[in-house]
Order: structure tokens, then C-alpha cells, then sequence
């Protein structure tokens, strides 16, 4: 049987912070975005800010007005990484099946270690507190799905252990939402069919479960079941370019397809440049829609060839924005990702037809790519950019606001 | 009683092996001559945050603690500065 721990950083930007100035300790800290790029809301919050009722994702004044007291810390992104990165060590003195899951998070397989998985969690969060001084929650488990649900049982700075004895007692009675990969369209689904628990889940008729959900559903009741046997990926095949994808929060909300046009353009040549700059082409396109009540919603397509160039990129996402996104609510961020990436390089064959207008799209992406290296992304752009300053300012390739990837991986 | 982070210079030794010693250390001005050095590991300051390789030093007859930083930069902690948590604002 398998070992599986899985680490879970309690609050974590907000630990961070509180360890790198304790006078923050026991008072309600938020780290939070900058105002003026409209970024300014709440991204993590303490156990005391949360005691308030303060939310991840809602602006600063509603936080404010929720807990008088708070202290706000403007969020700094490379102490973050700092500390992921050497809590990602501290994991590595016992296996080297470490897989992260975001900064925060990571799943280890300890299997065939002399120490048990409890006596390695306690280690862990022992080597954390007094290295580092912030806590983790870690779920001790047979797999990868129960691992994580543990970490999540109790918090903070505590071990939870599922076994294969235990789990029908400590897991079923849940609500089905504490799965990994069970959305909120998921929990719906399942309620219209009355399973509201694991439990409910696990013994739920497959031909049911197929019929609503799809293959979906048969993936998260063997999840219920206990039967994931999905492997720990070591950080090296976990970190291998699966997908290129680039994100942003625009200035202002988008009140209709022609302002998320420029968006999804900016964002395809950015990602069609980073494409080039590793020689893939992407046969694969995904969109990445935020509404305004931070709602989102991922869709993807396939393209009839491989591509590397912007434009191909942005009328398969413009396409996909049509067909799916309604329009209800203005959209806040959007993201473009390319995925089922085939290297450009090691083509073996070429297909037999380039259409003449991709290679002449690709030329000329390349020539801008040029410009760009030497005169800086501004110097040259699409007239589309002109139409709205607010929109062209923003620089997807430097500014690195390259969120959606994880929320746009579904499934690990 | 509150710390401050104070930033000191420090003189090394560095080993055949990478193992790094600190022999001396100026503070408040005056350089201090480290006697010996008790133990090293990587640890949280606890009193003004941070974290990074902490040397626990002998100086005379104090025993005081060294940090080394992810930039390779000193500091310990000093006793005796009282601040007000500064309300900082994300707007």
C-alpha cells in the first residue's frame, strides 16, 4: 500500500508575512492586490481576519468595514516563492516524489520510508514552525484524493491520517464537495440526484452517475471509493511544459465581445510569442473567463492544425468566448492557454499543405518578435490595441499575470 | 521588550568543505571577536521574523544568535526597541 502525504500551507501568503514580522501575530492580517491595477481586493487573509468574516476575493473597503482592525500587507510575490521553495526542501529530506500543487501545497508518495507517514508529517510541521515559522495541515493517506481531503479535515498545524479501515467513517459522512474536482456545477448535478455525502457518492449506480456526469462521474466515485491511484509526479515530470498560457485582470470590467476581443488578442499574441520562443505549436486552445462576481468558467477546443501564431490562437478563443460565455455579468479577467503542445522543431513530417496564410501569419509574427526583442513590446502592435489605451498599456509578457494555469489543469 | 533586525558586518571563515564560520562581528561599532560557534541550522528568528542559517555564537560570556539571510547578508536580533505596529495601508 501506498504512503501518500499531502501539505497544506495554512494561509499561506498571510503566514508568510506574519513570519517575517511578528509583530502581525494574533491580529487580523490581509494581504491584498494593488488598488490602482485593480487588483485591490482581498487574496489571503489570517485566522483572525477569517474570524471576521473577511473573504478571499471581495474588495478592501467591504474587508475593512467587516473588521475595523485589519491590518493590510501589499501581497510580494517572491517571498512567497521563497518560502515555497524551501519548504519544498524541507519535503525533499524524505522523498523525492515531491508534486507541487501551487505554491502552497504538495503532495509527497513517502512509501517504503523507514518512519511511518504520521511520525514524517510530524517532522514536517515540526521542521516548518521552527525553520520557517509558518504552519501546514497534513493528510496522511493511501492516495493521492485522501491525502488531500485530510489536510484539508483540520487546520491548523495538524495531521490527519485516512486508512483503508477508517475512511468509510472519517470521509463518506462529508459532503461530496470536499472532493478534489468537485465543482460547484458537479455538486449541483449530484444534488439533483440526491447524493449529497461521499458516502452517497461511493454507492451511488455507476449507469446514474455515467448518465449525469459522464465519465466524470465514474472518476470522482472511484475518488469515493478510495480507488485513485493516480501516481505522485516528481517535480521535474511536473514541471515539464504541458500547457503556455497567460492571464490578466483588465483595468476595467468588459462590457461586451469588442473590448474582450482586444483582450483575447493581446493575451494569444503573448502566448503565440512564448509558444515561438520555445518552438511548440499549441493544438489545443483554452479561454479563461471571469465574470465580475469572480465566477469563472474554462472551455477549450482543438484547432484543425497546430499553431503558433497569434492570430490562429485568438479567433479559436474568440470563438470559444462566443459560444459560451452569456454575457450576463461584465467580465473581469480573461486567460488564453495553449495546450497538446507539439514541438516545431523535431517535426519529423511536414504536413502536406501549410495553408499559405498561416505561414504568411507566422512570418510575419516572427518579424514582430523581432522588433519587440529589440525596441520593446510596445514598439510595434495591433490596431486593434489603439482602440482602447487602458486595454494596450497592459503588457501580458512581462507582467507575468500568469494565474489560470491551475485553474485551467482540471485534472492532475 | 521588542527586537529590531539589525543588519552587522561580519568576518568568515569558509572550509574546504563550503562550512562556513563566523569569527567576528561589528556591532554598536565595536567589533566583537566570536569565541566559538555552538551550533548552526536553518530556523525562523522568532523575534524579528524572517528566517534563514542561524549560527548560536559565544561571545565571552554571552551566547547570542547569528543569522546569515537568503541574501547572504548578517543580523541579529536587538533587544530593547519598542515600535508601534505600523497600520499599513493597501489603498
Amino acid at each position: 500500500m501506498r504512503v501518500i502525504l499531502h501539505s497544506d500551507c495554512n494561509s499561506f501568503y498571510a503566514s508568510v508575512e506574519t513570519a517575517e514580522d511578528p509583530r502581525l501575530k494574533d491580529r487580523p492580517v490581509a494581504v491584498c492586490g494593488d488598488p490602482k491595477l485593480r487588483h485591490g481586493i482581498i487574496l489571503a487573509k489570517s485566522a483572525q481576519a477569517k474570524k471576521c468574516g473577511v473573504v478571499t476575493g471581495e474588495a478592501i473597503w467591504q474587508a475593512r468595514q467587516k473588521c475595523p482592525g485589519l491590518v493590510l500587507v501589499p501581497a510580494d510575490q517572491r517571498k512567497y516563492l521563497l518560502y515555497s521553495r524551501k519548504m519544498r526542501a524541507i519535503y525533499r529530506r524524505y522523498t523525492h516524489r515531491v508534486e507541487p500543487f501551487g505554491l502552497d501545497e504538495s503532495w509527497l508518495d513517502v512509501s517504503g520510508h523507514v518512519l511511518s507517514g504520521e511520525e514524517i508529517a510530524a517532522q514536517i510541521r515540526n521542521s516548518a514552525f521552527e525553520e520557517l515559522g509558518i504552519t501546514v495541515s497534513i493528510g496522511v493517506s493511501f492516495n493521492k484524493v485522501f491525502a488531500k481531503l485530510g489536510s484539508d479535515l483540520r487546520k491548523p498545524d495538524a495531521t490527519t491520517v485516512i486508512t483503508p479501515e477508517n475512511y468509510r467513517d472519517k470521509v463518506w459522512p462529508l459532503k461530496v464537495d470536499e472532493l478534489l474536482y468537485a465543482g460547484r456545477a458537479t455538486r449541483r448535478r449530484l444534488a439533483e440526484l440526491g447524493v449529497y455525502t461521499i458516502g452517497e457518492l461511493a454507492r451511488a449506480p455507476e449507469e446514474l452517475l455515467r448518465g449525469a456526469l459522464g465519465k466524470n462521474g465514474l472518476m470522482l466515485q472511484r475518488f469515493a471509493r478510495g480507488e485513485d491511484d493516480s501516481p505522485v509526479l516528481c517535480a521535474e515530470e511536473a514541471d515539464e511544459i504541458k500547457s503556455i498560457g497567460n492571464s490578466t485582470t483588465t483595468p476595467r470590467d468588459l462590457k461586451d465581445e469588442e473590448e474582450a476581443k482586444a483582450v483575447l488578442y493581446l493575451l494569444s499574441d503573448s502566448v503565440a510569442a512564448r509558444l515561438r520562443a520555445h518552438h511548440f505549436a499549441c493544438a489545443t486552445v483554452s479561454v479563461w473567463m471571469r465574470d465580475s462576481e469572480l465566477n469563472s468558467l474554462g472551455r477549450q477546443c482543438r484547432l484543425p492544425v497546430a499553431s503558433d501564431t497569434g492570430t490562429d490562437i485568438a479567433q479559436a478563443a474568440l470563438g470559444l468566448l462566443r459560444r459560451h460565455y452569456p454575457w450576463e455579468l461584465p467580465l473581469r479577467s480573461l486567460g488564453v492557454c495553449g495546450s497538446d503542445l507539439q514541438s516545431t522543431q523535431a517535426r519529423v513530417q511536414l504536413p502536406l499543405w501549410v495553408p499559405p496564410r498561416q505561414r504568411r501569419e507566422r512570418e510575419l509574427e516572427g518579424a514582430l518578435d523581432g522588433i519587440r526583442a529589440r525596441w520593446g513590446h510596445n514598439a510595434v502592435r495591433r490596431g486593434l490595441m489603439l482602440c482602447d489605451r487602458a486595454t494596450a498599456d497592459l503588457n501580458p509578457v512581462d507582467d507575468h499575470a500568469l494565474q489560470p494555469l491551475g485553474a485551467m489543469r482540471g485534472r492532475g | 521588550m521588542e527586537a529590531r533586525k539589525t543588519y552587522v558586518r561580519v568576518a568568515q571563515e569558509t572550509d574546504e568543505n563550503g562550512l562556513i564560520t563566523p569569527t567576528s562581528l561589528v556591532f554598536q561599532g565595536r567589533k566583537m571577536e566570536i569565541d566559538r560557534v555552538l551550533e548552526r541550522r536553518q530556523a525562523h528568528a522568532t523575534k524579528t521574523g524572517g528566517q534563514g542559517m542561524r549560527y548560536t555564537v559565544r561571545i565571552g560570556r554571552h551566547e547570542t544568535y547569528l543569522f546569515q539571510d537568503d541574501a547572504q547578508r548578517w543580523f541579529v536580533e536587538e533587544m530593547g526597541h519598542v515600535r508601534e505596529v505600523p497600520h499599513r495601508d493597501g489603498g
